[in-house]
């Protein structure tokens, strides 16, 4: 596994980290462990989630993602803006508003997501009408979902629905637009996506490598807010030179529930959340979803709303979101059919679970790890530095942990040895006086 | 079967809202141990089925499993009334469910036509009023 394929925009900030286990316990595919008092990222199991980013109290966990500071080889600079971005600010009267100070932060152009996912939406319905589809369908959208389904899910690769997500598609949309406009050069056009997580990071990184995003930078919401809600507090209604051209279908992608409804399908599910995600995708590998076309999952509360990178909180956003909607049509001006939709990438099972190439071996080692298992206590507490006592054990039987982390096998120990102790010295005290 | 994994399990009788838990373990299990998604998803089908049964039909069992690198061997064995015609159960969408347990939406009749789908081999032995043995195979 090369090394730009294991890069996750997730990282951590080891002079910052406590060892606390909050993200310990909270990690859906256990990706972390506890050394030596700091937080470890198991990276191949990382999805890049960001629940992590959420939980830690002492912001330990970080997001890397690109700064504003862009290259001046780049003749162009375009915002990608994804509808998440709208709800943030308490200020803004309407989506023009919004636009408008963003490009007042500095880039010539701003392109909306929401056109992306309305020529997403579009094929997703013909896609979904032509019966060519595996039902229930699951969205790519979300790519922490995406990179889920690969190490956990196997058998659910190939229900993920072919196409790319919006924010793809609206970077070639927009590169085409401003290819257009300005005469310049594809590549003189930087195309920058203000993200509300991680996991567009990583996508867009590992994408980029196969040279197959169309995504130049990705900057995160929270480091452009400041200075957004400033601009939007000095805007005058001349300043305001632009306006949404998108649909209120699309725009509501970034809450959950809004992609589902764009598919104009009837039984559909939309869940939300990523420990959520889990159990309905297990349902479904459990085939028990056999009447449901369509499953929107996103990996985080509310939607992209609640992206760990966006600085409002999910449940205040959606509703000015749904304000800011109330006066716009149900579907934005018409898109490119004939930008490329289709995902080109493929989507691989990664068996991080696996415990060993060797079959036999591995079969040793669940029976060590089950026989270990039964002397631990079970409280799952998160002392040893696994998420787990059956964690735990495995890490002891693969060799990355040590039978004593376990506090209350070495207090075990302690006491046996006490014990031992007292009654050799009984006995010589014994021998003494005899 | 000397260098093979087994499970046991005990399947509570009772309680609907846990049945599947067991497969979904083995399922866990096959995964750490490298098999075939493919084939995990077979196993996994027919276990839950061979459990379900257990519980709407048998009043709970046990479950062993037999894993090794050449196949999976699921046994499911419990004291319930038995099938007394066994080629009739076996008829896709015959079932003797009640009410109560199709409104759970259990008993469609699908069981054990999908259990012998979805495995290489299938055995059952079953005597009124004594029990049922399913024993359903996997080759690699
Ligand atoms: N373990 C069992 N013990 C007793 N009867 C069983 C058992 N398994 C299946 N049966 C009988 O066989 C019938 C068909 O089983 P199955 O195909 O699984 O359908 P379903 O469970 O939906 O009824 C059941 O309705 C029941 O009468
Ligand atoms: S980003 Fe998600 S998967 Fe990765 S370490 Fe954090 S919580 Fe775990
Ligand atoms: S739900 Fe949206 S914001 Fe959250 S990880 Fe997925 S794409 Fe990113
Ligand atoms: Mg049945």
């Amino acid at each position: 596994m090369g090394e730009k394929k294991e890069w996750h925009s997730v990282t951590l900030d080891q002079d910052i980290c406590k060892g606390c286990t909050n993200c310990l316990k909270n990690c859906p595919t256990q990706a972390i462990r506890i050394q030596n008092s700091k937080a470890k990222i198991l990276k191949e199991r990382c999805i890049d989630c960001g629940v992590c980013i959420r939980v830690c109290p002492y912001h330990a966990k970080k997001a890397v993602t690109d700064s504003l500071d862009i290259p001046d080889t780049y003749k162009y600079k375009v915002a990608l803006i994804a509808p998440a971005f709208y709800g943030q600010f308490s200020r803004a009267e309407n989506i023009g508003m919004i636009l408008s100070a963003v490009r007042k932060m500095g880039f010539d152009d701003v392109f909306e997501v929401a056109r992306g996912a309305q020529a997403i939406s579009e094929r997703t319905r013909e896609l979904l009408e032509s019966g060519e589809l595996l039902k229930p369908t699951i969205s790519s959208a979300c790519p922490a979902v995406v990179k889920l389904i690969t190490i956990r899910f196997p058998n659910l690769i190939s229900h993920i629905i072919p196409l790319k997500a919006p924010m793809e598609i609206a970077a070639a949309m927009a590169r085409r637009e401003a290819v257009k406009k300005t005469g310049l050069k594809p590549e003189e056009i930087a195309i920058i996506f203000v993200s509300p997580c991680a996991a567009k990071a990583t996508e867009v990184r590992l994408a980029k490598t196969d040279g197959k995003s169309d995504v130049d930078f990705v900057v995160s919401m929270k480091e452009v807010y400041l200075k957004m809600a400033q601009q939007i507090g000095k805007m005058t209604e001349e300043d305001i030179d632009r306006g949404s051209v998108s649909g209120k279908e699309s725009i509501l992608w970034a809450v959950s529930g809004g992609e589902a409804n764009a598919t104009h399908t009837e039984r559909n599910i939309s869940v939300d959340g990523i420990d959520n995600v889990i159990r309905v995708l297990e349902d479904m590998d459990d085939e028990k979803l056999k009447d449901i076309d369509y499953i929107e999952a996103l990996a985080c509360p509310g939607g992209c709303v609640g992206g760990p990178l966006t600085a409002e909180n999910n449940f205040v956003a959606r509703s000015r979101l749904s304000a800011l909607v109330k006066s716009i049509a149900d579907v934005g001006e018409s898109v490119d059919s004939d930008i490329g939709a289709a995902w080109d990438r493929p989507i691989v099972y990664r068996p991080v679970m696996k415990l060993n190439t060797d079959m036999k071996r591995a079969m040793e080692m669940i029976m060590k790890i089950d026989e270990f298992c039964e002397n631990l206590p079970g409280l799952d507490c998160g002392s040893c530095g696994s998420p787990s006592c059956r964690c735990f054990a495995e890490d002891v039987v693969k060799g990355y942990a040590n039978p004593d982390d376990c506090v209350f096998r070495l207090k075990e120990r302690m006491l046996d040895f006490k014990e031992k102790y007292e009654k050799l010295m009984e006995e010589r005290s014994e021998q003494d006086e005899g | 079967m000397a260098d093979g994994l087994k499970l046991h399990f005990d399947v509570d009788g009772t309680d609907f809202t846990v049945a599947g838990e067991c497969s979904s373990k083995v399922k866990k299990t096959l995964k750490q141990l490298g098999f075939d998604p493919e084939l995990i998803r077979r196993v996994a089908i027919a276990m839950y089925e061979g459990e379900i049964n257990m519980v709407i039909h048998a009043n709970g069992g046990t479950i062993d499993v037999e894993i090794s690198p050449e196949s999976v061997v699921v046994i499911l064995k419990d004291t319930g009334p038995g099938i007394p015609d066994l080629d009739k159960a076996m008829q896709e969408g015959f079932s003797t469910a009640s009410n109560t347990v199709r409104e759970l939406g259990f008993g469609a009749g699908m069981g054990l036509p999908n259990m012998k789908k979805y495995t290489d081999k299938m055995e059952v032995d079953t005597v009124p009023g004594v029990g049922t043995t399913v024993t359903l195979s996997v080759i690699v």
